[in-house]
C-alpha cells in the first residue's frame, strides 16, 4: 500500500510517537543488580509478616470452618 | 512525505537510544542474585470455601478493603457481595447488560462498579436499602475491560478503545484520558502512593502513567502477546504481567526493564489473572488451562499449584491483609484458600 501524501493525521501521530518516545529515553535508570537487591531486600523484611509464606495457625484462621468438638 | 519519513527515523533512533540505556544497567539477571536466597516453602494451600451462587461464567473479583467482603461479576448478569467468612451472599446487584468483562468495589465499601461490552462503567451504592445505581460512566468507544476506585469520587477504567480514564464520579465525566497505547487495554492496577498507574494491552506492552497529568512516564515491551493482567508489587517499584504468551514478567520501574521471567516450557496455556502475596514473595497467576500456578516471585521457580476449578480460572484476588488468595472461575465458583 503506497501513499503519495500521508494524511495530517498521521503526521500528527507520528509526531506523538516521537515526544513520547523523548520522554522515556531521558529517564534515569538503576542498575538492575541494585534494583534487584532492593526487591529482595523488600521480600525478606515483609516475609514474617506474609501469612500465605508464613502459614496461618488453624485459630487464627478467619475461613477455615470451625467444627465443634467432641471429647469422647 | 519527507516528514513521515524523519518522524520515522527520529523515532527507530529513540528506540534504540533506550534499548541502549536499558543494556547499559543490565550488569546481572535476579536469578543470579535470588540463587543465594533460601528457597521459599513448598506452598500447599487448601481450599477452605467454595462460594456458590452465579449461575455462569465469573469474569472479576474484587476483594473489599475490609478484608472480608468481596464482589464478583458473572455473566448471569449479577454482581454478588459476600462475606467470605461466613461464605453467605450480602447482596445482589442485578446488571443492566449481562456482559460484564470486570467489577471492582471502592475501598470505603460503600460504592461497586462493573462493566463489559455495553462500553459503560456503572457505578452502584450498595449501603442503602437495596442497592442503586449511582452513575453510568459512558464515553469509552470500547468495552470496558477493567475499574479501580481510587476513592468514592474518582474511578480509573481501561477500554478496549486502548484508553484509559479517570472519572469524577460528582459529575459522570473524564477527568483525564490516558492515550498511548495502540492495542485494547486489558487491565489495570493503581500503584500503593496512588500517585500512578499500570496499564496492561493487547498491544503486548504495559505503560506507566502519571495520575494527575495524564502522561505515559514509561514503557515496558518484552511480551509477544496480548497482556491480560498486571499487578504492582507491594513495594511500588516494580510490576508483574500476565499474557497470553503464556509467561509473566516482573519489571522494575526504576530500572525501566524485565528483571525476571516466570514460564514453564511445559505450559502452553495463556495467563488470565494475577495477584501476590502481602510481602510479593509469591506470585498466584491463573491459566487458561483451568489452574492456579503459585511462583517464587525471587527464584522464579513454580512453588505450587492450586487445582480445583472445572474451567478456566479467569479472575484472582489477595486480600490487603494477606490472609488469603480468592480463585473465580468459569466453571461459575469462586474458591478461597490459604
Amino acid at each position: 500500500m503506497s501513499s503519495t501524501m500521508p494524511s495530517s493525521n498521521n503526521i500528527a501521530q507520528a509526531r506523538r510517537t516521537v515526544q513520547q518516545l523523548m520522554i522515556e529515553a531521558s529517564i534515569e535508570r538503576i542498575k538492575v543488580s541494585k534494583a534487584s537487591a532492593d526487591l529482595m531486600h523488600y521480600c525478606g523484611e515483609h516475609a514474617k509478616y506474609d501469612p500465605l509464606l508464613m502459614g496461618i495457625p488453624a485459630s487464627e484462621n478467619p475461613f477455615k470452618d470451625k467444627k465443634p468438638c467432641a471429647i469422647l | 512525505m519527507g516528514e513521515m519519513d524523519t518522524l520515522k527515523k527520529e523515532a527507530d533512533g529513540l528506540k534504540a537510544q533506550i534499548e541502549a540505556g536499558r543494556k547499559a544497567v543490565n550488569d546481572t539477571t535476579m536469578a543470579t542474585l535470588a540463587s543465594g536466597v533460601a528457597a521459599a516453602p513448598r506452598v500447599q494451600l487448601k481450599n477452605r470455601k467454595t462460594l456458590k451462587g452465579h449461575l455462569a461464567k465469573i469474569y472479576g473479583l474484587h476483594w473489599s478493603a475490609d478484608n472480608r467482603h468481596m464482589v464478583s461479576a458473572s455473566q448471569d448478569g449479577k454482581l454478588l457481595i459476600w462475606d467470605t467468612y461466613t461464605g453467605n451472599k450480602v447482596y445482589a446487584v442485578p446488571l443492566k447488560s449481562s456482559w460484564v468483562m470486570s467489577c471492582s468495589m471502592a475501598p470505603s465499601g460503600n460504592l461497586v462498579a462493573s462493566g463489559g461490552l455495553d462500553n459503560m462503567c456503572t457505578i452502584a451504592n450498595i449501603k442503602g436499602a437495596s442497592p442503586k445505581t449511582l452513575r453510568e460512566l459512558d464515553a469509552h468507544e470500547g468495552y470496558l475491560s477493567h475499574s479501580r476506585f481510587l476513592n468514592d469520587s474518582e474511578i480509573l477504567t481501561a477500554s478496549g478503545d486502548t484508553t484509559c480514564c479517570l472519572w469524577d464520579l460528582e459529575t459522570g465525566k473524564q477527568k483525564v484520558i490516558y492515550k498511548s497505547h495502540v492495542g485494547d487495554c486489558m487491565c489495570l492496577a493503581v500503584s500503593p502512593d496512588q500517585n500512578t498507574f499500570i496499564s496492561g494491552a493487547c498491544d503486548s506492552s504495559a505503560k506507566l502513567w502519571d495520575i494527575r497529568d495524564g502522561g505515559c512516564k514509561q514503557t515496558f515491551i518484552g511480551h509477544t502477546s496480548d497482556i491480560n493482567a498486571i499487578a504492582f508489587y507491594p513495594s511500588g517499584t516494580a510490576v508483574i504481567t500476565g499474557s497470553d504468551d503464556c509467561t509473566l514478567k516482573m519489571y522494575d520501574l526504576r530500572a525501566d526493564q524485565e528483571v525476571n521471567g516466570y514460564q514453564d516450557a511445559a505450559l502452553n496455556a495463556g495467563v488470565t489473572s494475577v495477584s501476590l502475596s502481602s510481602s510479593g514473595r509469591l506470585i498466584f497467576a491463573g491459566y487458561d488451562n483451568f489452574n492456579c500456578n503459585i511462583w517464587d516471585s525471587l527464584k522464579a521457580e513454580k512453588v505450587g499449584v492450586l487445582s480445583g476449578h472445572d474451567n478456566r480460572v479467569s479472575c484472582i484476588g489477595v486480600p490487603d491483609d494477606g490472609l488469603g488468595v480468592c480463585t473465580g472461575s468459569w466453571d461459575s465458583f469462586l474458591k478461597i484458600w490459604n
